[in-house]
Formats: structure tokens, C-alpha cells, sequence
């Protein structure tokens, strides 16, 4: 059988992918129409950490005025404006789209595809991004400024946006087609392309995190999208869905808004969980610990999500039975998620570990997200949380789980798998040192936001008393000097992009056992042209290094 | 490029730049209109209407391609259930859609305008804020948002048009009968009465429309009601219009004698979303117009 019966995409074949060699447009057109899923999981994941830069601006922006109590850099409106574009980017631009990235270049390696199950419109769900980004960026500089409401958009106070509003609002729109096409092509090429022998419960667990998240991603995008756009009717074609003078109700939005917010805070860290469940057992040289139950987690994760909403929204006013019924809904998610915790734990217990820098994040995400985890326990107490709500402490209890966790396990998954995209190795000794700065000046960015916000401080405000004075220096002092060791991650990384570093193996790491170790590194344009036989690369080999430890270690013990 | 059905390899199409060509259409179409809501309407209406032509023409385009495709064979078995898994997963995102809009109908129906009323622990929201007003359905608001209105009676048009609808069903499968067949002619006869009928639900509901802004005073300003009613009906509406004009496409294709007994998911797709059209129309019957 030829390859130009399988691929329609024979021109690249022979010849591999069109280079900037081959003159620039030739080459720009090629990323423009790619249907290929390492060009587009590339694209995604450029443009995921072109956010996150972006998006870190921002966020350095909102530090700086908060250095010292007072006004000093920006309006009252432009902070307000920076912590929603803030939000927005970095979940919707930065966290998303890295994890969409991920997918796409692993998912199909990993269970054997040649590529995503749609290709043109996995294309398609990639190019809206900027786009839609550029569009969302723009509102800053409109009459009104940006929006200034927080990412939430609670109305009234979002109508009162000026001409950003619609921009604002289509842009999520876009977004949301972005997220649901790029789920659908997930979802199916995982129930569709599988290769013959991987049934589900054989499939590496990035792609069962992966599998359960573009679930949440299709139930709830759409919700998100209705909201928006009751919101946009409200403003300008009179409606009154959140309007009490018509029957309305602003809290209405909120429970709308928290169905679609809460399922999507799990579409943010279902993959982190998937990444780290496969970096741990690389680097432990031990398969991992309650592989079903992890499975079971996630489900069980999932369907909670569906049902704990209004936990944001303790103060607003609801009957003590809701109270009741959404505290304890979302204390049982500390169940499956403690699964999942301890499963890593023992997974690591015993094993032969050894620290390189995949490794590193994956230990520095389970032991900060559980930090996050705890102090989200914290805020599902509904009477505590009538203390916490909107204070620092939810701030630093979301930043907890979203940076060491949601990015933490990005910035894993890049170093992990970067030597099989590019076929060199990244500098070890620099991704230490990135993970040393990152791991330390995270917990000093966010560790005294908890002080400040149990004290008392509320987010969103650009000046504070000055009782806050020390600990926000400090968090600001700390939020720069990780923007800035960062940059060692992109050089890394860029380095590597640039092919220069040792040259990498094919299994790259020895207690790999993923089918995306059995091809050679780099990854061939188009890897797998039929469903492979083997789907994994058998234990035995690994067990006995495994073995041999064990041996020392019984040795040590006499 | 030779023929590929054989089920054990991967279709992977060549690069293209439909996709990228589709979102420059998207982005022109909403800046246009936000350009509009913003009153700047000379640079709005050109926008939104260049843009709107253009993603008309985008979809043409890409989905000519997909028949060309498909026609000529490229597609394998492997590929025909990459379609279905996809049309299902596109519907159950379009039910979530509509849930949020039957989730702020029950909201209101339910919780809000109870509350406005004064029930349970809202007795203060009443005595303060909305003194004498009282809890029913239909209702504006306490604030009489667009002036007094009656509604549409379910028992007229809308139970015609629940007819209609439940009847083109009925009619859609028996063009799926004779596709199966591989009665062609029968299959086209039976898809253009599926048109008729389309055509009929959204003439009427045109109808239905005008005697609401004419007479009945029953508009998108007419409170909570208005907002659900023609929101919910609105967006309803909109889905049976791609409906019709996917079902005509596929009346053309049949009548070309695309498709065969056993490969013919172009049909069933579109098949699949009259009939989820069909039950969003029972749910908007039972809980807009009869309860």
C-alpha cells in the first residue's frame, strides 16, 4: 500500500513539512493551512505561552500598583480592566490552549492515530484564537476602555462596559466555537482512532483526563455562550433576563455563569492530573499506583463538577437548604481528588526516583496543588467562606491551583515530551535551576496572599490598607522574579526548537513506557500511517532495573 | 488519486485554507455587528454584511470540498464514524445551549418572580422594593416592562406548527426508507415534502411573530416573558432554518444520486438534526406555550 492512498497530504510526504527555506510565503502558507496535529499542537502551544507572556504583563501590572498601599501607575478603571483581561487571557488564551496543545501532539501518539479525527477543523479551532485574542485585546484601547468587571461579568455592573461590550462578548464566542471544535476532534479521535489493541481501560491516562475534559468542555462552552449572550440582549435588544424590574434576576446570570465556571475550573486541571499521572510513574521506574481508580477519579471528579455551582456564590443570598446541599457536594469532591493524590504518593513510594526536571514539576504540582486543594476545602465551608469570599484568600487559593497546578503541569509536559517533538535534549542543568526560581518565588508570590486575605484584604481593589503593606511587597517582589525565571524556560525550550542540545533517543527517559517512546525522536511528520501492533513498551525491562534497586536497597538494609 | 476504503489505514486530507478563510469571515461578521450594537452603523452594516456573505460562501466552499471527498471515495468505514461521533457530540453541544436558555425560563418561572413577589425569605424584597406586586405567568415584571401584552394561544398556530414539525419526522424517515432502498426518486419526493414542511413551520412562526410585535404587543422588551419567548423561539427558529437549507442540499444531492443503500451519513446527519430541531420544538410547545 502507497502512502498517497492513506494521505491526501502526499505533496509533504516524500519531502517532508515546506521550511522557511523554501521561501516565506510558500512557508507561511503551510502554517496557515496545516491539518497536521504536531504543526498544529506547535501552533497552539506557541501561542498558549504568548498569552501567558501577555497575560504575565498584565498580571505584573496589577502587582506594581499593589507594591505599596496608595494610587501610584494606573487608574482605578485600568486595574480593573487588567485583573478581568488578566483572567481571561490566561484561562482562555494561556491554560487552555496549552493544555489543547498538548493534545494534540500526544493524543494522537499515544494511542496509535495518524492524526486528530478532523483535521481541517482542528485547523480551524487553532486560527480563531488569535484572532479572537486580538479582538478581546483591542477592547483596551475603545471608548470605555476594557472590560473592567472581572472575568465573572456579573451584571448589572458588566452593562455598564462601554463600547467594548460586544467585542468582549463575540470574542468569547469565538473562543467558545475555538473550544468546542477542538473537544469534538478530541473526543472522537479517542473513541474513534484508537489502535486496535489499546481498549479503554489501556489507554494512558493524559488521554482519559484528556477524554473526560473535552466532555466537560462540550456540556458547558455552550452554556457559557448562551449566558454571554443573554448578556448582550440585556444591553442592547431590551431583554430582561437580568433585570428584576422585569422579572429578571441578576443572580440568575451568576448560576448560569457558575455552571458553565464551575465544570470549566476542572477543564483546567483534569489534564494537569493526566500529565502528572504520567510523569510520575516515568521517574519513579514504577507503573502507576490504582490506575483504575484513577480513571474513576476523574469521572467522579467530573460529574461533581456538574453539580457544586453555586459554592461562588455563598454570599449572594440563597436558602440555607442550597447552602447546605452545594457545601457538602463540593466537599465530596476532596474525595476522588485525594484518590488521586495519594495514588501519586504511593506511586512514588518505594520506586526508584530520580529527579530530572519533568520530575521535579510533577513532585512541586502535587505537593502546591494540594496545597490549593486544602485551602479550597477552606472556602467550601459556607460559613467560613462568608469571611473568605472575595478577600486575597481566594486569590491565593486559585492561583495555587492554577499556576503550580494547571501550569506547573504545562511546563512538565514541555520538558517531558520536548525531546521526542524536537529530537535534542533541553539543558538539565537550566531546567533546574528554572524549577528551583519557579517553586520559590511562586510560594512568595501567593504564600502571604493568604495572610492579607484572611486579615481581610478584598481582590479587585487597586489600593489597600496599610496594615497589608509588608506582605503585598512581597508578593510583588515575588511575582517579578518568576515572570523573569520563566525566560529561562522559553531559551531552554527554544534551544531546543533550534536543534541544538544532545541528541535525544527514541525512548528518551528509561521508565518511559508509553507508546510515543516506540517512535523514533524527532517524531516523523506523519508517524503512524496504520494503526500499530504493540501499544506499549513491555515491563520487563524495567522491572528488572527495578529489581536491581531493590536489591541495593536490600543490601543497604543488612 | 486511486480509491481508499479499506478500513485499517488513516485518512488524513491534504492542507487547506478553508478553516483559516472561515474565521477572517467570523471576525469581519462580529466586528461588524459590534460596530453596529455600538451605532457606528456605516462601517457596521458593511462589515456585517460582507461578512456574513463571505461565511456563507466559506461554507459552501468547505462543505462542496467534504462531498467531492466523500463522492469520490476517499472516505474509509473509519472515517464515516468520525461523523457520526462528531454530529453527536455537535448535538449534545447544541442541547447544552438551549439548556441554558430553558434553565433561565425555569429560573424565572420558578425562583425569580416568586421571589419578587416576596415568597420564602424575600418577604422584604416585595414590602421594599416591588411593593403589590404578585407572582404569575405570564408577568413583565413589576416594572411593566413594555407595556401591557397578551400571549400567543398554544392551541392555535403553535399546535399547528408542532403538527407540522411532528409530521416532517415522519416524512424525513421515510426518505431515509427509501434511501435504504436505494429508491433515489422516492428518497428526493420525500425530502422535498421534509422542505414543504420546514418551510410551512417557519412561514407560520413568521406569522406568529408579526401578530406579536402588531397586536399582541408581546416584544423582546415585554419583561421576562418576552425575553424567554422570543429568545428561546427566536434561537428554535434559527436552527430549523439551517435545518431547511441542509435538508435542501441534501434533496439535490439525493436527486443527483449521491449517496448508497449502506453510505449515506450525509443524510442520516442532517436527519439527526431535524429531529433534535423536532424535540427542542416539543420542549418549547409543553413549557413556552401550553404549561
Amino acid at each position: 500500500m502507497s502512502h498517497a492512498d492513506t494521505h491526501d497530504a502526499h505533496d509533504d510526504h516524500h519531502h517532508g513539512p515546506v521550511t522557511l527555506k523554501d521561501g516565506f510565503v510558500p512557508w507561511a502558507l503551510r502554517w496557515i493551512g496545516t491539518t497536521n496535529h504536531k504543526d498544529l499542537g506547535t501552533l497552539y502551544l506557541i501561542f498558549a505561552f504568548t498569552m501567558f507572556f501577555i497575560g504575565g504583563v498584565m498580571s505584573l501590572i496589577i502587582r506594581a500598583e499593589l507594591f505599596q498601599p496608595g494610587m501610584q501607575l494606573v487608574s482605578p478603571e485600568f486595574f480593573n480592566s487588567m485583573t478581568t483581561m488578566h483572567a481571561l487571557v490566561m484561562i482562555f488564551g494561556g491554560v487552555m490552549p496549552g493544555f489543547v496543545g498538548l493534545a494534540n501532539w500526544m493524543v494522537p501518539l499515544m494511542i496509535g492515530a495518524g492524526d486528530l479525527a478532523l483535521p481541517r477543523v482542528n485547523n480551524w479551532g487553532f486560527w480563531i484564537l488569535p484572532f479572537a485574542f486580538t479582538l478581546l485585546l483591542s477592547t483596551l484601547f475603545m471608548d470605555g476602555g476594557g472590560p473592567a468587571s472581572g472575568w465573572t461579568m456579573y451584571p448589572p455592573l458588566v452593562l455598564q462596559t462601554g463600547d467594548a461590550l460586544p467585542f468582549v462578548i463575540f470574542a468569547i464566542h469565538l473562543m467558545g466555537i475555538s473550544s468546542i471544535t477542538g473537544a469534538i476532534n478530541v473526543i472522537v479521535t479517542i473513541l474513534n482512532l484508537r489502535a486496535p489493541s489499546m481498549t479503554l481501560l489501556k489507554m494512558p491516562l493524559f488521554v482519559w483526563t484528556w477524554l473526560i475534559t473535552a466532555y466537560l468542555l462540550i456540556a458547558v462552552m455552550p452554556v457559557l455562550a448562551g449566558a454571554v449572550t443573554m448578556l448582550l440582549t440585556d444591553r442592547y435588544f431590551g431583554t430582561s433576563f437580568f433585570t428584576a424590574a422585569g422579572g429578571g434576576d441578576p443572580v440568575m446570570f451568576q448560576h448560569i455563569f457558575w455552571f458553565f465556571g464551575h465544570p470549566e475550573v476542572y477543564i483546567l486541571i483534569l489534564p494537569a492530573f493526566g500529565i502528572v499521572s504520567t510523569i510520575i510513574p516515568t521517574f519513579a521506574r514504577k507503573a502507576l499506583f490504582g490506575y483504575d481508580s484513577m480513571v474513576y477519579a476523574t469521572a467522579s471528579i467530573a460529574f461533581l463538577s456538574f453539580i457544586v455551582w453555586a459554592h461562588h456564590m455563598f454570599t449572594v443570598g440563597m436558602p440555607v437548604a442550597g447552602e447546605l446541599f452545594f457545601m457538602f457536594a463540593t466537599m465530596l469532591i476532596a474525595v476522588p481528588t485525594g484518590v488521586k493524590v495519594f495514588n501519586w504518593i504511593a506511586t512514588m513510594w518505594r520506586g526508584s526516583m530520580t529527579f530530572e526536571t519533568p520530575m521535579l514539576f510533577a513532585v512541586g504540582f502535587v505537593f502546591l496543588f494540594t496545597i490549593g486543594g486544602f485551602s479550597g476545602l477552606m472556602l467550601a465551608i459556607a460559613p467560613a467562606d462568608f469571611q473568605y469570599h472575595d478577600s486575597y484568600f481566594v486569590v491565593a487559593h486559585f492561583h495555587y491551583v492554577l499556576v503550580p497546578g494547571a501550569v506547573f503541569s504545562i511546563i512538565a509536559g514541555v520538558y517531558y515530551w520536548i525531546p521526542k517533538w524536537t529530537g535534542v535534549m533541553y539543558s538539565e542543568f537550566w531546567g533546574k535551576v528554572h524549577f528551583w526560581l519557579s517553586a520559590i518565588f511562586i510560594n512568595v508570590t501567593f504564600f502571604p496572599q493568604h495572610f492579607v486575605g484572611l486579615a481581610g484584604m478584598p481582590r479587585r481593589i487597586p489600593d489597600y490598607n496599610g496594615q497589608f503593606a509588608d506582605f503585598n511587597w512581597i508578593s510583588t517582589v515575588g511575582a517579578f522574579a518568576f515572570f523573569l525565571a520563566q525566560f529561562i524556560f522559553i531559551f531552554n525550550m527554544m534551544r531546543c526548537m533550534a536543534r541544538k542540545g544532545e541528541k535525544a533517543t527514541d525512548r528518551v527517559w528509561e521508565g518511559a513506557h508509553g507508546l510515543e517512546w516506540t517512535v523514533p525522536s524527532p517524531a516523523p511528520y506523519h508517524t503512524f500511517e496504520v494503526p500499530p501492533e504493540q501499544i506499549s513498551i513491555p515491563e520487563d525491562e524495567l522491572t528488572a532495573v527495578h529489581d536491581e534497586f531493590d536489591a541495593l536497597d536490600g543490601h543497604k538494609l543488612t | 488519486m486511486s480509491q481508499n476504503s479499506t478500513a485499517d489505514t488513516y485518512y488524513v486530507p491534504a492542507g487547506s485554507s478553508w478553516p483559516f478563510l472561515m474565521t477572517i469571515a467570523l471576525v469581519i461578521f462580529v466586528s461588524g455587528f459590534g460596530h453596529m450594537l455600538n451605532e457606528d452603523m456605516s462601517f457596521g452594516r458593511i462589515a456585517f454584511f460582507t461578512g456574513l456573505g463571505f461565511i456563507i460562501v466559506m461554507t459552501f466552499v468547505w462543505l462542496r470540498g467534504v462531498i467531492h471527498e466523500s463522492e469520490s471515495g476517499k472516505y474509509n468505514m473509519q472515517v464515516d464514524r468520525t461523523y457520526r461521533w462528531s454530529m453527536g457530540w455537535f448535538i449534545f453541544s447544541e442541547v447544552m445551549f438551549f439548556g441554558a436558555f430553558f434553565g433561565a425560563l425555569f429560573y424565572a418561572r420558578i425562583l425569580s418572580v416568586p421571589w419578587v413577589a416576596g415568597a420564602g425569605p424575600e418577604l422584604m424584597t416585595n414590602e421594599v422594593l416591588w411593593k403589590g406586586f404578585e407572582a404569575v405567568w405570564p408577568t413583565n415584571g413589576p416594572a411593566d416592562m413594555g407595556g401591557e401584552f397578551s400571549t400567543i394561544p398554544a392551541w392555535g398556530v403553535p399546535f399547528l406548527n408542532t403538527l407540522i414539525l411532528l409530521t416532517s419526522g415522519v416524512t424525513c424517515t421515510f426518505a431515509h426508507h427509501g434511501l435504504k432502498e436505494g429508491n433515489h426518486r422516492k428518497a428526493t419526493i420525500w425530502l422535498a415534502a421534509t422542505v414543504a414542511l420546514g418551510c410551512g413551520f417557519l412561514f407560520f412562526q413568521a406569522e406568529e411573530y408579526i401578530e406579536a410585535y402588531s397586536h399582541l404587543n408581546l416584544t423582546l422588551e415585554s419583561g421576562i416573558y418576552g425575553s424567554t419567548f422570543f429568545m428561546l423561539t427566536g434561537f428554535h427558529g434559527m436552527h430549523v432554518t439551517l435545518g431547511t437549507i441542509m435538508l435542501i442540499i441534501i434533496m439535490f444531492r439525493c436527486a443527483k444520486g449521491h449517496f448508497t443503500e449502506d453510505r449515506h451519513f450525509g443524510f442520516e446527519g442532517v436527519a439527526w438534526y431535524w429531529h433534535f430541531v423536532d424535540v427542542v420544538w416539543i420542549g418549547l410547545f409543553i413549557f413556552v406555550y401550553v404549561v
